[in-house]
């Protein structure tokens, strides 16, 4: 009767375990995505700010793109935006004083205001953005509808700056791309070596090599990502410097190549599971066949563990694409837009770690990084689903 | 006539374990020999000689001559590999790849450097046939060989060792896993191959070996205890052991 109810308090723990546990990993992913959304609601204008133009210029409202390129100085004529044929001549409160000398302006800038609604509406091609507490009580400028950051552009975007004034810009394209290539080229230079190394110590090494060499390959596998980080920045930084002759060492290749460090006991030991786990049997057929050990290898061995061996490469590039402390600290932290590992670039989860203290809660900072954080998401998911869909196809051939 | 098969003085040792000790043994080509003998009496062990899978086992040393064809394979610059594709080994349990039934009996000839489409069709067929299983999968070729049932895939693994036309065929109980019905196929089938391969048969089951062998051999710790024609075994046993062996009284 007692060891029933135990039984029954076991079970029920277990199975709310799984239940609670499930619950979690739903609801992070729901405020993740919750915050994230939050950024395509806000257009790229600094909080509390408005803009506005003449009451005369046809322009009623403007993208973020042609605003920044406004503030830019890149777009310098209305005639560009549609409008009228004039030059663009940008106003801001800083101006006030080449217009209207203190005494205008007032103590304290009382009459700041009145400044602001004078200057816009005798200037036909101006364009200005102020604080909405300086807003005039009988605006004679026209308030622009400014629209909201997009989905589209956020992705498109090449320039990654969101603290930028009066125009935040958040251009995930250049994260995006470092992300994927330097996890990419961290894997293409793990995996061959990780599954050799697997192979040497599942089939070439004696036991006495292997009891050795498998625990020390554990130990790796445990260090701090920190203490990688340091070892890159000391030693793979000046080694790339040196060998590609740049300028600078930290580039997407170092972060590639400690990232592969840093996967590779991950790789092997669980692709040497994997070709451990190979049958006897399965051996055995192709030798008596007069296969060499090599041929049964690579034609029995490995198309045999090959689940498992996708399976070390998942968890090798989970590992790679994530990895924050290393890529903050080797790649060169600039959010260039390029397609060269030999640059100094900024992957999607060092930018979020350096970032993220600096941005302030709930505003359009904080929610691009956010943005960020689900395309991480996002990302390592497909690679989930595309990985399992390849070696589902294979177990059905 | 020099046997095809010949071993002088045969002792095999697992560490310290002495697990063959001093087998005189000679099979003539051509003929079905049957290894029987309680379990651990070393008739796998033996049967392994004739391939060298015994040099997978750490620590496992064998003295004495093994004569295939008159050649000593059991020396130490002898090319196993090239061995192995001349004696086929069948094991006890059907071990197919996981990979197509065609691929499956492609295998050594693709290790053989086979890799002409025409070819492989015609030598995969021919096992396949040889192995009586090809009036079952010919329309299924491409279909997983572990999703045929267990009897088909002995008989796979059958046409597999086949497929590399070796000499000398070494089956370790090879029906032991098989219902009756596949198991009287595999036997049908091992009665034909006589005509062109040598075989050697482990195997627990009296009435298997007496039906399938010309000789019989019976192990028993170790030793050959008694070996003659298969039907001078079972009528007429020499040897007390034998004969309480055979008619079951122990083992
Ligand atoms: N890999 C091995 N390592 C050590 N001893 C073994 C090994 N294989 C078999 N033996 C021992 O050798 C003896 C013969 O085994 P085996 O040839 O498998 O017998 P059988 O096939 O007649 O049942 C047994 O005592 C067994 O324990
Ligand atoms: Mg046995």
């Amino acid at each position: 009767m007692f060891k029933k109810i135990i039984n029954k308090i076991i079970e029920g723990f277990i199975k709310t375990s799984g239940w609670v546990s499930s619950i979690i990993v739903l609801l992070i992913i729901i405020f993740l995505f919750k915050e994230a959304s939050g950024l395509f609601n806000k257009t790229p204008l600094e909080e509390g700010y408005m803009l506005v133009v003449n009451k005369k210029n046809p322009i009623d409202k403007l993208n973020p793109d042609q605003l920044k390129n406004i503030f830019d100085r890149d777009s310098t004529s209305w005639k560009t935006l549609g409008g009228m044929n004039a030059d663009i001549e940008i106003f801001t409160v800083e101006d006030i004083s080449t217009f209207y000398n203190d005494s205008m302006i007032g103590e304290n800038m009382s009459n700041l205001p009145w400044c602001i609604n004078d200057h816009i509406s005798k200037t036909e091609n101006v364009i200005s953005y102020f604080p909405e507490k300086y807003l005039p009580k009988n605006f004679e400028g026209k308030i622009l509808h400014l629209d909201k950051i997009s989905v589209y552009q956020f992705l498109k975007n090449k320039i990654w700056l969101p603290s930028a004034r009066p125009v935040s810009q958040v251009g995930a394209m250049p994260l995006i791309i470092s992300t994927l290539l330097v996890s990419l080229v961290a894997i293409l230079i793990a995996l061959p070596i990780g599954l050799a190394a697997a192979i040497y110590l599942a089939e070439v090494a004696d036991s006495r090599i292997r009891t050795i060499l498998k625990p020390v390959i554990e130990l790796l596998a445990g260090i701090p990502s920190v203490v990688y980080g340091f070892f890159g920045l000391v030693i793979i930084v000046p080694f790339v410097q040196k060998i590609f002759n740049l300028p600078v060492g930290e580039t997407g290749l170092t972060g590639s190549i400690i990232l592969a460090i840093m996967a590779l006991p991950t790789i092997i030991t669980v692709a040497e599971d994997a070709l451990r786990s190979v049958p006897k049997a399965m051996k055995e057929a192709s030798l008596a066949l007069g296969a060499t050990h090599w041929q049964t290898i690579y034609k029995v061995m490995i198309p045999y563990a090959s689940s498992g061996i996708t399976a070390a490469a998942i968890l090798g590039i989970g590992r790679a694409i994530g990895e924050t402390m290393v890529a903050l600290m080797v790649t060169g932290n600039a959010n260039n837009f390029t397609f060269s590992l030999l640059k100094p670039i900024r992957t999607i989860p060092a930018t979020i770690a350096a970032e993220l203290g600096e941005a302030s809660y709930g505003g359009l900072h904080f929610k691009a990084l956010f943005a960020l954080g689900c395309i991480l998401f996002l990302i390592t998911l497909m690679i989930n689903v595309y990985v399992e869909y390849l070696s589902g196809k294979k177990q059905t051939k | 006539m020099t046997p095809k098969i010949e071993t002088k003085n045969l002792q095999l040792y697992y560490g310290a374990h002495h697990a063959l000790k001093g087998i005189d043994f000679s099979a003539n080509a051509n003929t079905v020999t049957a290894l029987i003998g309680p379990s651990g009496c070393g008739k796998s062990t033996f049967l392994r000689c004739f391939n060298r899978m015994n040099d997978l086992i750490d620590g496992c040393d064998v003295e004495g001559q093994i004569l295939i064809d008159g050649m000593n394979i059991n020396d130490r610059y002898l090319n196993v590999d090239e061995l192995r594709k001349k004696v086929g080994m069948v094991f006890q349990k059907p071990n197919p790849f996981p990979k197509s039934i065609f691929e499956n009996v492609a295998y050594g000839l693709r290790i053989n450097g086979i890799n002409e489409k025409k070819i492989l069709e015609e030598k995969v067929e021919k096992a396949l046939k040889q192995a009586a299983l090809w009036e079952e999968v010919k329309d299924n070729l491409k279909k997983s060989a572990m999703s045929i049932s267990g009897g088909q895939q002995q008989r796979l693994c059958i046409a597999r060792a086949l497929a590399v036309e070796p000499s000398l065929v070494l089956m370790d109980e090879p029906t032991s896993a098989l219902d009756p019905i596949s198991t009287s196929k595999v036997e049908e089938l091992i009665y034909q191959l006589k005509e062109k391969y040598t075989i050697l048969i482990v195997t627990h089951n009296m009435q298997q070996a007496a039906r399938v062998s010309d000789k019989t051999a019976f192990f028993y710790i170790g030793e050959m205890i008694e070996y003659n024609d298969t039907t001078e075994i079972f009528t007429n046993p020499k040897i007390e052991r034998t004969q309480n062996y055979i008619t079951g009284r122990f083992g």
